[in-house]
C-alpha cells in the first residue's frame, strides 16, 4: 500500500512538472504575442493619429473655401445665408397617386399637326 | 527516559549511617533536577530564536532584494494587461465645440550629428547646406571639424527631407523621434491657441510646451496622462470662427483700418463662440515676439483680450440701465441735452445739436453724450462705480488665456464728478472688447452676470443678479432702436433682429496729453435677436476710414455697423438660428365692382 503510494505521488510529481514546464512556455508565448499586437496598437494608433491630422489638414476652412471657388460650376455652393431656412409649410405634400385603371382604352397619338419641327415637344 | 530518584536508597542509608541529614541529598537533588531543566528550556529558546531570526532576515532580504530590483530596473509597461491602455506621451488635442481638430500632434524626427563617427564631412556639410537653404556649409563644417562631439542640426524634418538626409549616408547623421505640435487649421483662432514650442530635449524625445494661449494656459491638462488623451474641447465653433475671421478681414481691408477685433459670446452660457483678432499669425511658425515698436501692432497682440481701448458711446447703455434699474428714469422720462454742458474747464459736446431735451430712448437711439453725462450726475459716482464693478469692468477678465490676467482695465484712481461725466460715455475707462461683451451679455441675458469662457459648457451660468429682468428687456428694446431708427441703421439684418449700440472714440496721443484728430476706435456692440437675446458680438475697428463721401468717414455708424451687420447674416444661420420673419397681415378683403 505504501509502495503504491509512492509511486502515485512520483508520477504525480512528475506530471505536474510537465504542466508547469508547458504553462510556462505557453505563457512566454502569450506574452510574445500580446507585446506584438501592443506594437501593432502602437503603430496604428499614430497611423490614426496622422490621419486624423491629415483629416483636418484637408478639412481645413481656407482649403475648403477656395475648393468651393475653384469648383463653383459643378457645385454652385454659397455660404449659407438666413433665406436659406425653410418652413415646413413651404414643403408640398406628395402628390396624390393615380387611381387604378380598370378598363384600358387602346389608342394612337396621331403626330402633332400644330408643329411643323421632327422634335416633338412635350407638354 | 530515566527518572533520577529524588531520594535514592543508597545514599539515604549511607547518611543515616553517618548522621546526616537525608533531606538534604533531597534537597540537592531536586536543584540538579531543576538546574537541568532550566538549561533544555534555555537550549529550546535559543533555537527558537535563531529559527526566527533566520526568517526575518529572510524576509528582510526579499523585501530589500525587491527594493532593490525595483530602484535599479528599467520601467516596463506591464504586458499582460488586457486593455492595453499604454501611457500615452503625448499631448492632448485640442477640439472644437462640435469635436473638429484645432490642435493635434504629429510625428516628425529631428536631425543630429555626432562629427567623431563622420565619415566625410566636407561632402556631409555640402550636401546638407544644399538640402537645407538655411544653413551654411562654412558654419557645419566648421562645427563638424571642431572639438564638439555633439550637435542638433534641424528640430524638424519632413519625411522628403529626412529622406534626402539619409541618402548622404553618412553613419555620423542621426535622427531622434520628435513630436510636433501641428495646428491643421494655420491662421485660424491663432490667438485662442497660442503656440507650442520644445522645451527640455533629449536625443529621442522632446518636451512640447504651450507657450500663449489655452495652449500655456493648460499646459498642465494637455500634459497629465491621467487624462488618458481625453482631448480638450474649447467652446469655439470653427466654421463660425472660420467667417467671422474672412468677413472681418475684408471689412478691415475695405475701411482701411490697421486691425481689427470681434468677440462673440453666448449671452447665457458666457461662451465665446468665436474670437478674432486681426492681423493674425500662423501658430505652427509662431513669430518671435518683437523687440522694436508698439507691442500693440505686434501680429502677436489679441486685441480682443490684450487691447485696452476706450469702447466709446457703447457704455452708454450701461449708463441708461443703471438710471432705469434705480429708478429715477423710465424710458420716456425727458432728459436736459443743452449743450454744450460746461463742467469746471471741460465742456460736453454732442455730435450734433439734439435740441433742449430727450427721452430716455432717445438719448440712446441719438448717443447724446450730455443727456448720459446728466443721468450718470444722478446716479452719482459711488453708484456708478459699483455698478461697472459688478459687470467686471474693474478686474482683469477670467478667461482661460494666459493673457487674460495681464489685460488689467485702465480708469481713474479719484473718481471725480468729470469721471462720472466722461466714464458714463465710454471715455475715460479702457477695456477689452472682450469686458464690453461680458458687460453686454450680464445686462442682456435677463440681468445675471455671466463670465466668459472658452470652454464648452451646456447649462447657463445663473450668475448673481445685476439688473433687474424689466432693465434688461427695456435695454435691449432700446438697442433695437439704434438699429432701426438711430446711429446703427446699416446694422439691420432681416430676421435677426439685431440691437446694438456704436461707440466712436478718438485714439489718445502717445504722450498721453490729448486726442487724434483722425484716428479713432470704432466699436459697435450688437445683441440678436434683440425681443430674446441669445448672442453678443462685439466689433472692434482700430483707425478705419469710410472713403466712398465726399468727406473720410469715421464714426462707427459708417465703419463698425457694416462689418458687424455683414459678419452676422454670415454667422447667425451657421449657429442656427433660424430668421424670424415678420408675421404677415392677414389678408384684406379687397372690395371691388364687377
Amino acid at each position: 500500500m505504501r509502495g503504491f503510494l509512492y509511486v502515485i505521488s512520483a508520477l504525480a510529481v512528475v506530471a505536474l512538472a510537465f504542466w508547469a514546464y508547458q504553462q510556462n512556455y505557453a505563457t512566454q508565448q502569450a506574452l510574445r504575442e500580446v507585446r506584438g499586437l501592443q506594437n501593432d496598437i502602437a503603430t496604428q494608433r499614430s497611423r490614426l493619429a496622422v490621419l486624423r491630422a491629415e483629416w483636418a489638414y484637408l478639412n481645413r476652412p481656407d482649403r475648403l473655401r477656395d475648393l468651393t471657388e475653384i469648383n463653383f460650376d459643378r457645385l454652385g455652393l454659397l455660404p449659407l445665408m438666413p433665406e436659406q431656412f425653410g418652413l415646413v409649410d413651404q414643403v408640398a405634400y406628395p402628390p396624390e397617386p393615380l387611381l387604378p385603371i380598370t378598363d384600358p382604352v387602346e389608342t394612337r397619338a396621331g403626330p402633332d399637326t400644330d408643329t411643323d419641327d421632327e422634335e416633338v415637344q412635350l407638354p | 527516559m530515566i527518572r533520577t530518584p529524588l531520594r535514592p536508597l543508597a545514599r539515604v542509608l549511607k547518611a543515616r549511617q553517618t548522621g546526616e541529614n537525608p533531606d538534604a541529598i533531597e534537597r540537592e537533588n531536586i536543584r540538579l533536577r531543576h538546574e537541568e531543566m532550566r538549561d533544555k528550556a534555555r537550549l529550546r529558546a535559543q533555537g527558537r530564536l535563531l529559527v526566527l531570526s533566520v526568517f526575518f532576515l529572510g524576509a528582510f532580504m526579499t523585501v530589500g532584494a525587491r527594493m532593490g530590483h525595483l530602484a535599479a530596473s528599467e520601467p516596463m509597461e506591464p504586458q499582460a494587461r488586457a486593455s492595453g491602455s499604454q501611457i500615452l506621451a503625448q499631448r492632448a488635442d485640442i477640439v472644437d465645440r462640435n469635436g473638429r481638430i484645432l490642435a493635434t500632434n504629429l510625428e516628425t524626427h529631428a536631425l543630429y550629428a555626432q562629427p567623431p563617427i563622420m565619415i566625410d564631412k566636407e561632402k556631409a556639410a555640402r550636401e546638407l547646406a544644399a538640402i537645407f537653404p538655411d544653413l551654411d556649409e562654412k558654419e557645419l563644417l566648421e562645427d563638424f571639424i571642431g572639438k564638439r562631439k555633439f550637435l542638433w542640426i534641424k528640430k524638424k524634418l519632413s519625411p522628403e527631407q529626412k529622406q534626402a538626409v539619409h541618402d548622404i549616408g553618412d553613419p555620423g547623421l542621426l535622427f531622434g523621434t520628435r513630436e510636433m505640435r501641428l495646428y491643421p487649421n494655420g491662421n485660424l483662432a491663432a490667438h485662442i491657441l497660442g503656440g507650442a514650442s520644445f522645451g527640455r530635449e533629449g536625443v529621442h524625445s522632446a518636451e512640447v510646451i504651450g507657450v500663449a494661449g489655452v495652449e500655456s494656459r493648460f499646459d498642465d491638462f494637455l500634459r497629465d496622462p491621467v487624462n488618458e488623451g481625453a482631448p480638450l474641447q474649447l467652446s469655439i465653433d470653427m466654421t463660425v470662427q472660420a467667417a467671422a475671421e474672412r468677413v472681418l478681414y475684408g471689412g478691415m481691408k475695405l475701411l482701411n483700418a490697421k486691425g481689427a477685433a470681434s468677440v462673440l459670446m453666448d449671452v447665457h452660457t458666457g461662451e465665446i463662440i468665436s474670437m478674432v483678432s486681426l492681423p493674425d499669425f500662423d501658430p505652427n511658425i509662431r513669430p518671435r515676439p518683437p523687440t522694436e515698436g508698439e507691442p500693440g501692432d505686434s501680429p502677436l497682440f489679441n486685441r480682443a483680450v490684450q487691447g485696452l481701448y476706450e469702447l466709446g458711446s457703447t457704455f452708454k447703455i450701461f449708463t441708461s440701465a443703471q438710471a432705469l434699474e434705480l429708478g429715477l428714469v423710465n424710458a420716456e422720462t425727458m432728459i436736459d441735452t443743452k449743450g454744450p454742458m460746461v463742467v469746471g474747464r471741460h465742456r460736453i459736446r454732442d455730435f450734433r445739436n439734439y435740441g433742449p431735451e430727450l427721452s430716455v430712448t432717445n438719448v440712446i437711439v441719438k448717443s447724446s453724450n450730455i443727456g448720459t453725462a446728466h443721468m450718470a450726475l444722478d446716479i452719482g459716482a459711488k453708484r456708478q462705480k459699483e455698478f461697472l464693478d459688478s459687470l467686471g469692468f474693474f478686474k482683469p477678465t477670467e478667461i482661460e488665456l494666459t493673457e487674460g490676467p495681464g489685460a488689467q482695465p485702465l480708469f481713474p484712481k479719484q473718481w471725480k464728478d468729470i469721471s462720472t461725466m466722461t466714464i458714463s460715455y465710454g471715455h475715460g475707462i479702457s477695456t477689452s472688447p472682450l469686458h464690453l461683451a461680458a458687460g453686454y451679455a450680464s445686462l442682456l441675458n435677463g440681468g445675471t452676470k455671466v463670465t466668459p469662457t472658452l470652454l464648452k459648457r451646456v447649462t447657463p451660468q445663473n450668475g448673481p443678479r445685476i439688473v433687474s429682468e424689466e432693465t434688461s428687456r427695456l435695454s435691449a428694446n432700446m438697442l433695437r432702436q439704434v438699429v432701426t431708427k438711430g446711429t446703427a441703421s446699416f446694422g439691420e439684418v432681416p430676421g435677426y433682429h439685431v440691437g446694438g449700440k456704436t461707440g466712436t472714440a478718438d485714439k489718445p496721443l502717445t504722450n498721453g496729453r490729448g486726442y487724434y484728430d483722425d484716428k479713432v476706435i470704432s466699436t459697435f456692440a450688437s445683441v440678436f435677436p434683440a425681443h430674446d437675446p441669445k448672442y453678443v458680438l462685439i466689433v472692434t475697428l482700430d483707425e478705419p476710414t469710410e472713403t466712398s463721401g465726399p468727406k473720410p468717414r469715421r464714426t462707427a455708424g459708417w465703419t463698425a455697423v457694416p462689418v458687424a451687420s455683414e459678419m452676422t447674416r454670415r454667422m447667425a444661420p451657421l449657429l442656427g438660428l433660424r430668421p424670424e420673419i415678420a408675421p404677415a397681415a392677414p389678408a384684406k378683403v379687397t372690395l371691388t365692382s364687377n
